[in-house]
């Protein structure tokens, strides 16, 4: 698990900062379906995220998949915690769970 | 490269030999699926956990040759029903 300066990085980005989409393109201007759907989920539920766009960085990009063991971008942390890639975020959002985790973890009001 | 619906389930129900698996080609063009994949052996684990069986039961081929599989998964207990 450790040696990878990747993950130092990723570990850092995650306690930084409450919510972290990993993604491809940047919020305002994502390049790929499933990183849009989870930027406007988001949005739409008024929550301030930090976007890393893995595409700019390949090291991150392999990274991130190793990290958290899971193959696709997008990847939604919260408050350090991989909460999931699109098809869990949108499901989560679709039966409230999302909003109820995020009120739990003191990111909405 | 594209995968064929029939090979997705085959490659999930080797992994997870008790699951029951629905494919949906979304778009009719054999690169665009949704999945839904119930299992017993789902039990008691998160939902991270889930899909992350059903990757490993589809061996580096999710993000790979597979780009876009839309996944589901339950157990039998809390499978949707159509």
């Amino acid at each position: 698990m450790s040696g990878n300066p990747v993950f130092d990085r990723i570990k850092q980005d995650i306690s930084d900062n409450p919510v972290v989409l990993y993604m491809k393109g940047t919020p305002m201007f994502p390049q790929c379906g499933f990183s849009a759907a989870v930027v406007q989920i988001l949005s739409e539920l008024g929550v301030k995220f930090k976007g890393i766009d893995i595409l700019v960085d390949p090291s991150l990009r392999e990274g991130v998949k190793q990290f958290t063991n899971w193959p696709t971008i997008p990847q939604l942390y919260v408050k350090g915690e991989f909460i999931g890639g699109c098809d869990i975020v949108r499901e989560m959002a679709a039966n409230g769970e999302l909003e109820g985790l995020l009120k739990e973890k003191g990111i909405l009001a | 490269m594209a995968m064929e619906a029939a090979d997705i389930a085959q490659m999930i129900k080797e992994g997870l030999p008790d699951a029951e698996v629905t494919i949906e080609d979304l778009r009719g063009d054999g690169d665009h699926y949704a999945a839904l994949v119930v299992s017993p052996a789902f039990r008691g684990k998160s939902r991270v956990q889930q899909h992350q069986m059903v990757y490993a039961a589809l061996r580096g081929k999710m993000g790979g040759d597979l780009h876009a599989l839309a996944l589901q998964t339950a157990t039998p207990e809390d499978a949707p029903k159509f």
